[in-house]
């Protein structure tokens, strides 16, 4: 844990009124969202509400602009910070789709990472026998085939691999804040319910996990705190577990006509 | 209008010259083999970048025709080892030849004593070595439709002589290093070499052209390689001349039944350099890969041109090649796999990858296939694109900075190639040469 972690007193991240989006095209709409250490939040939707918005401004993608409002982490701006200063500080984006990196070897790349995200931490950096050992079991963990380290970055990986793999640069770099954006897509039952487990390993209460994810089905895995509805780029309702299980059931369709219907819907 | 550029009369007056050095024994057929090539170029001159020259289209040699390149008559330049090693690679337990300004120096080689392996300097082999020199010197590297080939002919003195006999082979690779001295004026060089591979033998072979020179100055350089039935050549060219220099490297390959020859072309620089490399599969079941890797920044100019030739059936030919482009450098990519009447079940790929750095850098890359035998598989892919910046923004939410993530996608780019190389202590220089020269590329462009 960095040591601005530890003078920080209040939410380790705060979203207050976001309005983001790509081009002149807006997708958030005046977002808000609190999340303290130890927490796991889940933010579901349909299609185009929002979701990977959300989770690329936080990480810092680059394409995507914020117009108006703020993102706290830490008690500080995060916006202002560039994507790598972010991951540097504790945030991490498992992506929807993994980027292949040609010739850019598993082993070398996630050291690196490692290396620069212990240096900021204040920690020495970690042998390389030290952390070929670290890796391999954090490889066995993951259920992964230990060759993994000689492999170019998700190059050749099966869709199932991807995801698995950023599930395991999540556990090597040790976030405060995960991202998981649609992880759970394109996951057969045995994939999900590893990459499920490496997550709940994950969780502490020195660490947040922000779940985005258009199916309730990996909550059945991860059982999340809060639940947050993202419709049309805004939070329209909150609550805990149930509220995925009610969704589930009734659709999101439900949940668009209560509001139409004007029915007061907490934040 | 003239078909070629003026020849310039300094080559001329060298030549008489350079006739009038030569000892008077040897014998007269390489008399006459440099003076026709010496008549030929005086024909040709230095070829066009004009209409209807597809060789020459995309690369102007007129900066190399307006310029004076002395021959170099005063062979008595000072370098050491400790120098050449600063520049090239380096192994103890490589065999080396060293020539300085193309000129053979005894003093920096290595003297190779095998059984069954000769190597020795052009000069003496055309003297001691008689028949299978005159069978094979200037007949695969032909000057009749060549210029440069023909001048560096009608020089022909010294270079590299490698013969390995029927079922032989070298253990350990042999490095032929052609460096050019720092000299008071513009010299030019005519590296020149011939490979014999005998019947099932094996070697590997590192030809390496170096600089110590800072001045503007000219290699013109030969290489034949010819390989018997069952033979196996891992050969490498190594382009490290200085920023200014200009290169024009000529290659001719011949290949007998079964035949294995593999290729790696690294080119980091000079103003003008030129790559022309044709391999002729001239039996059945005679297979060739040919890699390359080429890094530009600046306002260099690099042409691969490479044609390969199945005249028999059943023969396999890759070729993988990739340049790393910055600055405002252009790369050209030319040449055709031809298949020849009856060279059935052949199976040919080329495939030439570009990386641009820089918005004016350019890349004009033409690989063709013509084929005139039916049963064939042949494919080739030309790509030319700059760093992804979804591949740098995932990078950069790892915590890697932008220099740091551009190098590494750059550099992986470049290991598709370094990795290929079988020799380890000359991967290991060619990827740290790399990395060198691209961390002076300008990084930082992605955002």
């Amino acid at each position: 844990m960095s040591a601005r972690a530890g003078n920080h007193k209040g939410p380790l991240l705060e979203v207050r009124d976001l309005h983001a989006g790509v081009g002149e095209v807006e997708i958030l709409k005046g977002l808000n969202l609190t999340v303290n250490l130890g927490e796991v939040h889940a933010v579901m939707g349909p299609n185009g509400s929002g979701k990977s918005t959300l989770a690329n401004v936080l990480a810092g993608k680059p394409e995507y602009k914020v117009t108006a409002g703020e993102v706290i982490y830490e008690g500080s701006n995060l916006l202002k910070l560039t994507p790598d200063k972010r991951a540097l500080n504790g945030i991490f984006l498992a992506f929807q789709y993994p980027v292949e990196l040609p010739g850019v070897r598993e082993r070398e790349f996630m050291k690196t990472a490692l290396d620069a995200i212990r240096e900021h931490r204040g920690l020495e950096k970690l042998s390389v026998r030290e952390f070929n050992k670290l890796f391999q079991e954090k490889i066995a963990q993951m259920e992964m085939s230990p060759d993994l380290v000689k492999r170019s970055v998700n190059e050749g990986f099966s869709g199932g691999e991807k995801k698995r793999n950023e599930i395991l640069q999540m556990v090597v770099l040790e976030p405060k804040l995960a991202l998981l954006d649609e992880t759970d897509s394109g996951l057969d039952i045995d994939a999900l319910k590893v990459v499920a487990n490496g997550v709940n390993k994950f969780r502490g209460p020195s660490r947040a996990i922000v779940i985005v994810t258009h199916y309730q089905r990996i909550l059945d895995y991860i059982t999340p705190d809060f639940v947050h509805v993202l419709i049309d780029g805004r939070i329209v309702r909150s609550g805990g577990h149930e509220l995925a299980l009610e969704l589930e059931a009734k659709g999101y369709e439900w949940i668009k006509e209560a509001i139409e219907s004007g029915e007061q819907v907490s934040v | 209008m003239p078909h070629a550029l003026a020849t310039p009369d300094s080559y001329l007056t060298d030549f008489r010259t350079f006739e009038t050095s030569l000892p008077d024994e040897g014998p007269d057929w390489i008399r006459e083999v440099r003076q026709q090539a010496l008549a030929r170029f005086r024909e040709l001159g230095f070829p066009t970048a004009r209409r209807g020259n597809e060789k020459w289209k995309y690369t102007n040699v007129r900066p190399i025709a307006d310029a004076t390149f002395s021959y170099p008559f005063d062979a008595g330049a000072e370098v050491n080892l400790a120098d050449i090693r600063s520049v090239a690679p380096w192994d103890d337990g490589w065999a080396t030849v060293v020539f300085v300004n193309g000129r053979y120096s005894p003093a920096l080689s290595t003297v190779v004593a095998l059984d069954g392996v000769r190597v020795t300097n052009l000069e003496e082999a055309v003297r001691a070595d008689g028949d299978v020199i005159e069978r094979h010197l200037a007949r695969h590297a032909t000057f009749e439709d060549d210029g440069f080939t023909a001048l560096n002919t009608a020089f022909l003195r010294d270079g590299a002589f490698v013969h390995v006999s029927e079922g032989e082979s070298l253990q350990s690779p042999l490095h032929l290093i052609f460096v050019t001295a720092e000299g008071a004026e513009p010299g030019v060089s005519y590296p020149r070499t011939l490979i014999v591979a005998g019947a099932r033998s094996e070697l590997t072979v590192i030809e390496s052209y170096v600089s110590l020179s800072s001045s503007r100055y000219l290699t013109d350089a030969v290489t034949e390689i010819v390989i018997g039935d069952g033979a196996q050549v891992d050969h490498y060219k190594l382009l490290l001349e200085s920023e200014g220099a200009f290169h024009v490297a000529t290659s001719r390959v011949y290949q007998s039944e079964d035949s294995v020859f593999t290729s790696t072309s690294y080119a980091r620089g000079a103003a003008i350099a030129r790559n022309d490399i044709r391999v002729l599969l001239d039996a059945p079941g005679s297979s060739c890969t040919l890699n390359g890797l080429y890094l530009t920044s600046g306002s260099q100019h690099i042409d691969n041109y490479i044609n390969i030739e199945h005249a028999k059936p059943h023969g396999t030919s890759r070729l993988f090649y990739k340049g790393i482009l910055d600055g405002e450098s252009k790369a050209v990519f030319g040449g055709t796999v031809l298949v020849q009447p009856g060279a059935d079940k052949t199976d040919a790929y080329q495939e030439d990858k570009n990386l641009l750095l820089s918005e004016k850098a350019e890349v004009a890359s033409k690989p063709s296939l013509e084929i005139y035998a039916d049963d064939v598989k042949c494919g080739h892919g030309a790509t030319a694109g700059t760093i992804a910046e979804d591949a740098i923004f995932y990078m950069r939410s790892r915590g890697l900075d932008v220099e740091t993530a551009t190098a590494f996608l750059i550099e992986g780019f470049a290991s598709g190639i370094l990795d290929k190389v079988r020799v380890q202590p000359l991967r290991a220089f060619l990827e740290k040469l790399t990395a060198k020269a691209l961390r002076g590329s300008r990084f930082g462009q992605a955002s």
